[in-house]
């Protein structure tokens, strides 16, 4: 969905009277070619956003302020109608739309109804509709999961909260074995249409265990789908198609981000699992990147481009399975490729990423891929070595400028 | 008390006098003695002074067969003191000549190379799948474990897809792609066989819990389907079934955990790994009634099954029974099944299920000699029957191989060219590189 919308070009994209019939952009969602190529079109978390009010996103602000920037002129986007919301707000309002459409639609997990979820992407739907539909469950991750697979089996359309997403290791058979191969061990009989989601990544001083980068555990059970949000836009867009489709999505969100501010379209909209979204368009080096690095990645461009460099940067978004075509045309172009991520960096997305781009695109290739990943050590509490676990911007600016030389 | 009173008309009192069944034994008259495994722990001389309770502190709350018919006469005196009519001797009768049989032929089928992996064969249990699963309706779901094929038959699914499955075969219940471990159909709601131990069980939980939502929820208020989860006597020491007994009795979810104690785990015996061997227990520490019953007696456990069943389809909550049986065969058929005691294997396969109730029905006039034998002739040709259609059943095609690994197969999305990669014609042709 968002390649149709970028295509349609800011001025019609956001016009109210451009009302989306939902389920014929799902449906359309075939990526047109030619539309692709189009102007870009990227809904920002502007630098504008004022922060100041919410403590917790103190540190959020500090990193995210100014950190998109794009060449598209994006006054349209302020101008017209759209409504601002915080990033989990955006999760939950995604999650109430989904519900209202579909009886079928319901949440499970660890605090998720009565108090909300830890990070308030549930609040207010228990008191909405029922404790059965936004189940809070004991603190049970494998069962629970499998739960939600059962009930996905025989026809419920579950998400499953992982209070934080390195709990959903104590669940990791259920996702593998059950969410990810009984559609094909079954013959095709059985489909599960979950969503598994919850707040990943490194946050602040949330020591080791609570810092977790699990893209890399999950990316290789088969039948799955990932996707990693970065924005409200996308969060939302993200969390509907996730929820409409027929496999198990995992929706990865980031403790740093859920109070990222942005205004998003007021008509019904909802995004592609499998497209990367162009975030600035470059000649020089494609960037690709994910979740929360996009906004180190963008705080380098700046960077960047006041140093003379024009990179494009492209938030893959869909970790499972990448978007080969987006990142292709990319390469085509820029013949450099700088991958910026927090997973590990042994048998990460960047590594598979990396693999993937070799295979398919090194012809094209003037230097060696360069993947800038966060160091393999389990995370940090003390703040400095936290900081120098994950990837900085200072990084990706001496990065980009060694791959331009 | 204890298990008879399981039998208790009103509900209120089934789930109370349950949960006390471990004050009030004195009123139960054992029947029969399992004694178990005959292997004691074997404690150095460090602990020799330990107290050797495993077996002895065994006590075996059997339904008794006459607890059964004193009930039964009770309550429906039309039926004189038989637990069943005919026709449903008739049928259970079947059904385990069918799982018997259709064991035996996989024996076989392994030995000839006609099927490869772990195969692990229900011998000597087939009580407790017919005596369960036959008292259920089409859309009540059953879940498995990796002794699966019994509970598949009992459930519905033809014997000869079962067996192409086995031989791995595209017209197997789940075209070669499951095997013998991973048996499902979605039209007999057989949700599944699964291979790791315990894992089944939450599936089972979320399946029992869409019946509550499609009543609670979507008030569907004829919607009274019943789940029931299998597995065994090992598995009662993982957290998923503990944590699964808690949601269901919490939720008062429709499922019945059927515990097929077979008193092995492979080679742990039960007594060895549990602290507490009487699993029925763990129910009423839940708050849902626990009952014991004997496990190589049909009709003890349809009785006590078509309680449970009601009992979830009112909508009362769940129930756990541990039906006491043996395996008559190795873990699997790669299991040279040297551990197990001669004297004890002798013990129970002289309480043959089958033989026991082939005998009940003769001794009660509900069947003689010829028809018992003709069902046992049917069944044989059936069974081949499913021998030679498997055979004569493709491989599965190349074509085969990239298709059901998602639902929607944009899942393997976008190729370099910006097609999904499923449109490719070489996906198609199972080729394409994923």
């Amino acid at each position: 969905m968002a390649a149709i919308f970028q295509g349609l070009g800011a001025a019609t994209a956001l016009s109210p009277s451009n009302c989306f019939d939902s389920n014929k952009l799902h449906y359309s969602s075939r990526r047109s070619l030619s539309g692709r190529k189009a102007s870009f079109f990227v809904v920002r978390s502007d630098g504008s956003v004022n922060f100041a009010s919410n403590s917790r996103a103190h540190r959020a602000q500090q990193v995210i302020t100014n950190a998109v920037a794009t060449k598209a002129d994006n006054s349209a986007a302020s101008t017209k109608a759209g409504h601002e919301l915080l990033l989990f707000e955006a999760l939950r309002e995604g999650l109430e739309e989904e519900m209202d459409r579909d009886p079928h639609v319901c949440v499970m997990g660890e605090d998720v109804g009565h108090y909300g979820g830890s990070y308030k992407v549930t609040r207010g739907l228990a008191d909405k509709y029922g404790d059965l539909r936004v189940l809070d469950t004991p603190i049970a991750e494998n069962s629970f999961t499998g739960m939600g697979i059962g009930a996905a089996m025989t026809g419920l359309r579950p998400i499953v909260e992982g209070m934080n997403m390195g709990f959903l290791l104590l669940a990791f058979n259920q996702i593998s074995n059950n969410c990810g191969m009984l559609h094909y061990t079954s013959g095709g009989q059985f489909t599960i249409p979950i969503v598994i989601r919850g707040p990943g990544g490194v946050g602040r001083q949330l020591g080791a265990e609570h810092s977790q980068r699990l893209e890399s555990y999950f990316q290789s059970i088969p039948g799955i789908q990932m996707v990693a949000c970065s924005t409200p836009y996308n969060a939302k867009g993200l969390m509907k198609a996730a929820i409409r489709s027929e496999n198990p999505v995992i929706l990865f969100e980031h403790v740093l981000l859920y109070n990222l501010k942005e205004k998003i379209p007021d008509e019904e909209y909802i995004c592609n699992l499998e497209e990367a979204e162009m975030v600035r368009p470059g000649e020089h080096v494609t960037i690709l990147t994910y979740s929360r690095m996009r906004y180190h990645v963008m705080q380098a461009a700046k960077t960047l481009v006041n140093k003379g460099y024009d990179p494009e940067v492209i938030d893959i978004r869909s970790l499972k399975p990448f978007d080969l075509h987006t990142i292709g045309n990319s390469i085509k172009k820029t013949h450099r490729v700088l991958i910026v991520e927090e997973c590990m960096r042994t048998g990460g997305i960047g590594a598979s990423l990396t693999a993937a781009i070799t295979e398919n695109f090194h012809d094209y290739l003037d230097a060696p891929i360069v993947c800038l990943s966060s160091q393999d050590v389990p995370t940090p509490y003390a703040g400095t070595l936290e900081e120098w676990t994950v990837v900085q911007p200072a990084q990706i600016v001496t990065a980009v400028e060694k791959l331009c030389q | 008390m204890s298990s008879s009173t399981f039998f208790s008309s009103s509900s209120i009192n089934t789930i109370k006098s349950s949960c006390f069944t471990t004050e009030n034994h004195s009123s139960i008259i054992p029947t029969s003695s399992f004694l178990g495994s005959t292997h004691k722990l074997r404690f150095n001389p460090l602990t020799a002074n330990s107290p050797t309770r495993f077996i002895k502190n065994r006590q075996t709350h059997i339904v008794a067969v006459s607890d059964v018919k004193q009930k039964q006469l009770k309550s429906t005196p039309f039926v004189g003191n038989l637990l069943i009519t005919k026709e449903e001797g008739l049928e259970l009768y079947e059904d385990m000549i069918l799982g018997r049989t259709f064991e035996d032929m996989c024996a076989q089928m392994y030995y000839r190379g006609k099927m490869f992996g772990f195969v692990h064969l229900y011998n000597g249990q087939e009580a407790v799948s017919t005596g369960f699963i036959k008292l259920l309706k089409q859309q009540d779901c059953v879940v498995s474990t990796y002794r699966d094929h019994v509970h598949a038959l009992s459930k519905g699914v033809p014997a000869r897809e079962v067996m192409s499955e086995l031989f791995g075969k595209t017209t197997g219940c789940v075209r070669g792609q499951g095997g013998s471990m991973h048996m499902f159909s979605k039209e007999h709601n057989l949700i599944g066989g699964f291979a790791f131990i315990g894992e089944g069980i939450p599936i089972a939980t979320g399946t029992a819990f869409t019946s509550k939502y499609n009543r609670d929820v979507l008030k569907q208020a004829d919607c009274d389907h019943v789940t029931l989860a299998f597995f065994g006597d090992g598995t009662c020491n993982n957290g998923q079934f503990f944590e699964c007994l808690n949601m269901a009795a919490l939720w008062k979810l429709p499922i019945v955990f059927v515990v097929e104690n077979n008193l092995w785990a492979i080679g742990m015996s039960h007594e060895r790994a549990t602290s507490d061997p009487e699993i029925w227990k763990k129910g009423p520490a839940f708050g849902m009634p626990g009952v014991h019953v004997d496990g190589m007696d049909v009709l003890k456990v349809r009785e006590v099954a078509k309680e449970a069943v009601e009992r979830a389809r009112r909508g009362d909550g769940p129930t756990l029974i541990e039906c006491e049986t043996y395996r008559f065969r190795g873990h699997s058929l790669a299991d040279p099944d040297e551990l197990r005691d001669p004297s004890e294997k002798a013990h129970y396969a002289a309480r043959d299920p089958i033989t026991a109730l082939k005998k009940y029905m003769i001794e009660n006039k509900l069947a003689n000699e010829g028809e018992l034998k003709a069902i046992e002739k049917k069944i044989d040709e059936l069974v081949e029957e499913a021998v030679e259609f498997a055979d004569a059943s493709p491989h599965p095609d190349r074509s085969q191989l990239l298709q059901n690994v998602f639902a929607d197969p944009k899942g393997f999305g976008i190729g370099p060219d910006g097609r999904y990669r499923c449109e490719d014609p070489k996906f198609t042709q199972g080729t394409a590189h994923v």
